[in-house]
């Protein structure tokens, strides 16, 4: 066991950091500037990210779950507006379904509340979805009936962008839109592919949840060195400074977890991949939502203001939160895992996807414990 | 970047996991019951007989100067085993590693590690708590002797101890932080009177009172240099707050391991509160294993004793204390007079936000050294 990062991944995941550090919008303003954008996500584009999951000759990724996690992380504190986690996990199905690598940038449809990949009927999208991370896709995939297991199909996206994450656009999809089935599928789907495939898209949400922790805290701890009230600044006083230092080790927490999940993606069978991508998925969407309203806390009467980049990593948080599940039905699945509960939050084929989307509903509500 | 074994590491937890199937001491958890600190002595020695303590410690002080994410390993597979952790100590052997003179690790420390020798750590006083630097407990110069005066208090293990670490004043005229010294005082003489503390679970065990009147120590004995007391304290403590060094995600996984086999086989008789508790219980003891991971990792660079083991104390505190909150909503409170253990476990768990440094003390180090947030 060797947990550190190689000097490859290291490298990798600096040259992430000085894209962003440069490229991303550093106010809410910078958000609206589409010279700055198209530079960022011409840079992602060359440094090919979006495709670390497509298939080498002998089907396996290009690269791990740990870099398509480095990367993730990078752009999440950079709060980047251009698209990564769609694509990968649409690179990802197809990969699975051994379909040639798309030509174009494409995402993934989910089910409204982002539990779980939408599926289709014949010629149809069985309920309606969102597409998320669609920005400059024009496609989004899905699961398809099959004779045996589960095929992919594509929908066209035409609707307009829905912005509540401001870094990342979804573009909602009604059941009427046209489906049609991925050309040059070589085999189905089976329920393991299905779970690793879960595994990968909760991982990398954990990485990007990671990332805005570590953003929202740095940008609170700056300015509450900076603000000044009573004389001095608020980041001596020592209730300032506890928000700050729970913020900071609950991301530290978040790191861990995070590590293990993208490694397990594929270094462990699919049913353990999968339950260490919830329970790290329990723990971030957990953490990350109290480091942001911490965020926002800290910032007092600016960090209710529309101006200040806390809401935004906050945004961002409650959008990555949700996909594939979040801190309810992710607990569910690690708590199934260990023989206790839900007979099928585990399953992530179409007939679990309901009732795991109910129980999110159900747990959720409980507040947000220890931290 | 691997979670999983080399071919060496996985060689050595087939034989972990072979040993512990017939050397499971069968003792209780340590945080409920006196029992546990009546077999841990002969446990220590057990596992360091075995080949199993003290894996990443230098061979010349009964080390094996492995890697230190073999300790990993042994916890892991304690925790499978449901056996007790591994004895906490290795704060005392990284504080007198780092300060203490080649006389003095070649004395103290094999018998540390092999488990002979009973240690206990006289740091904190009536009057000095958080507040350590202020205590008053003196050692003074007596020819070749040091006489030592004073009370130490919330003492681990200290009735069953042969030596105590012992942090005292050696010079009142300087600043507080700048008096102090470390000796290894032997607790079986005349000027040193131990009483026992009962803690809120009931055990009376592990934690104590020692006064010192006139109790004598060597001066030969010293740890360190004169003055030198602080900076070795803060070495200890910055260890001591490393679950890395602890062992504790063993105890951790162990109850949660108790309470999900109770869960799973009487699912009827809990509700989705309680379940929920479990729930985050075995994600927080898990989060700590894996962060135990990440850190004893790093230290495949080198050890640091930087205030990142404040970061680790803070989440362990939170993974014993969510155990501790399940253990009560799984086990209960047990008015009826039944099974007390998870009582005893919750009841327990509240002292792991105050030993080692109180939380509020490690989020003041968090926001001033790793933050740099400014004074107050």
């Amino acid at each position: 066991m060797d947990v550190r990062l190689s000097p490859e991944q290291q490298a990798l995941r600096d040259s992430a950091a000085r894209v962003v550090d440069v490229l991303g919008p550093r106010t809410v303003r910078q958000l609206e500037d589409p010279e700055r954008a198209a530079k960022l996500d011409a840079a992602v584009a060359a440094a090919g990210w979006r495709e670390v999951r497509t298939a080498v000759d002998d089907g396996s990724p290009c690269a791990s779950a740990v870099e398509a996690a480095i990367v993730g992380e990078e752009l999440g504190r950079g709060l980047a507006d251009t698209a990564f986690l769609g694509p990968t996990l649409a690179a990802e199905l197809r990969r699975l379904a051994g379909a040639p690598a798309s030509t174009s940038i494409e995402t993934v449809a989910l089910v409204p509340g982002l539990g779980a990949l939408a599926a289709a009927d014949v010629g149809q999208l069985r309920e309606a979805a969102v597409a998320i991370d669609a920005a400059g896709s024009r496609s989004a995939l899905v699961l398809a009936p099959a004779r045996e297991g589960y095929g992919v199909a594509e929908v066209r996206l035409s609707a307009l962008p829905i912005r509540v994450d401001l870094t990342r656009t979804s573009v909602a999809l009604g059941t009427q839109v046209a489906v049609a089935a991925l050309d040059g599928q070589a085999r189905p789907l089976g329920d393991q592919d299905l779970e690793r495939w879960t595994a990968l898209g909760l991982a990398m949400a954990c990485a990007d949840l990671v990332g805005a922790m570590r953003g929202a805290v740095e940008l609170t701890r700056e300015y509450a060195t900076v603000r000044r009230q009573f004389g001095v600044s608020v980041g001596s006083f020592q209730a300032v400074q506890h928000m700050l230092a729970d913020a900071f080790v609950a991301m530290e927490g978040s790191h861990s977890v995070t590590l293990h999940a993208a490694w397990a993606v594929d270094a462990l069978p699919p049913r353990d991949a999968l339950a260490a991508a919830a329970l790290a998925k329990a723990y971030c969407a957990r953490a990350a939502r109290s480091v942001c309203e911490t965020a926002i806390q800290v910032h007092g009467g600016i960090g209710n203001t529309w101006e200040c980049l806390a809401h935004v990593y906050l945004r961002r948080v409650l959008l990555s939160s949700d996909v594939l599940g979040g801190a309810g039905p992710s607990l569910a699945r690690v708590l199934e895992h260990h023989g206790i509960g839900g007979t099928h939050a585990n399953a992530c084929g179409p007939e679990a996807r309901r009732r795991s989307g109910e129980s999110s509903a159900a747990r959720s509500e409980h507040g947000t414990g220890a931290i | 970047m691997d979670f999983g074994d080399s071919p060496e590491e996985a060689r050595f937890r087939t034989r972990l996991r072979e040993w512990l199937k017939t050397n499971d001491p069968g003792l209780p958890a340590s945080s409920t019951d006196d029992a546990y600190w009546a077999g841990q002595a002969r446990w220590h020695r057990s596992l360091y007989d075995a080949g199993f303590f003290g894996l990443s410690w230098p061979k010349e002080i009964g080390g094996q100067g492995l890697p230190s994410v073999y300790e990993v390993i042994v916890d892991e597979e304690l925790a499978e085993a449901g056996t007790p952790p591994r004895p906490s100590l290795g704060y005392l052997v990284q504080g007198i590693l780092e300060h203490a003179s080649d006389d003095i690790k070649q004395r103290f420390l094999p018998g540390i590690v092999n488990g002979r020798d009973r240690w206990c750590q006289g740091f904190s006083e009536p009057d000095a708590g958080s507040d350590l630097a202020s205590l008053r407990t003196r050692a003074e110069r007596n020819g070749d002797d040091y006489v030592i005066n004073g009370r130490k208090i919330w003492t681990s293990y200290s009735d069953d101890a042969d030596w105590c670490f012992l942090l005292a004043r050696t010079d009142p005229a300087v600043a507080k932080h700048r008096g102090l010294s470390v000796f290894a005082v032997p607790m079986r003489q005349p000027g040193i009177e131990q009483r026992p503390l009962k803690m809120i679970n009931g055990i009376t065990k592990e934690f104590g009172e020692v006064l010192f009147d006139g109790a004598r120590v060597p001066a030969a004995n010293m740890i360190g240099k004169p003055g030198e007391g602080w900076a070795l304290a803060m070495t200890i403590v910055s260890h001591e707050r490393e679950p890395g060094e602890l062992g504790y995600v063993a105890r951790y996984k162990k109850v949660v391991k108790e309470l999900t086999r109770r869960v799973r086989s009487e699912p009827s008789r809990f509700g989705s509160e309680q379940i929920r508790d479990l729930g985050w219980a075995i994600v927080e003891a898990e989060m700590l294993r894996l962060h135990v991971c990440r850190r004893l990792s790093d230290r495949l660079d080198g050890i640091s004793h930087g205030p990142g083991g404040s970061v680790d104390k803070l989440l362990m505190t939170y993974a014993e204390q969510a155990v501790g909150h399940a253990a009560l909503a799984i086990g209960g409170a047990a008015h009826d007079g039944g099974d007390d253990t998870g009582l005893k476990v919750y009841l327990y768990s509240r002292a792991q936000s105050v030993m080692g440094g109180t939380s509020q003390i490690q989020r003041n180090l968090v926001a001033r050294r790793i933050l740099g947030m400014p004074a107050s």
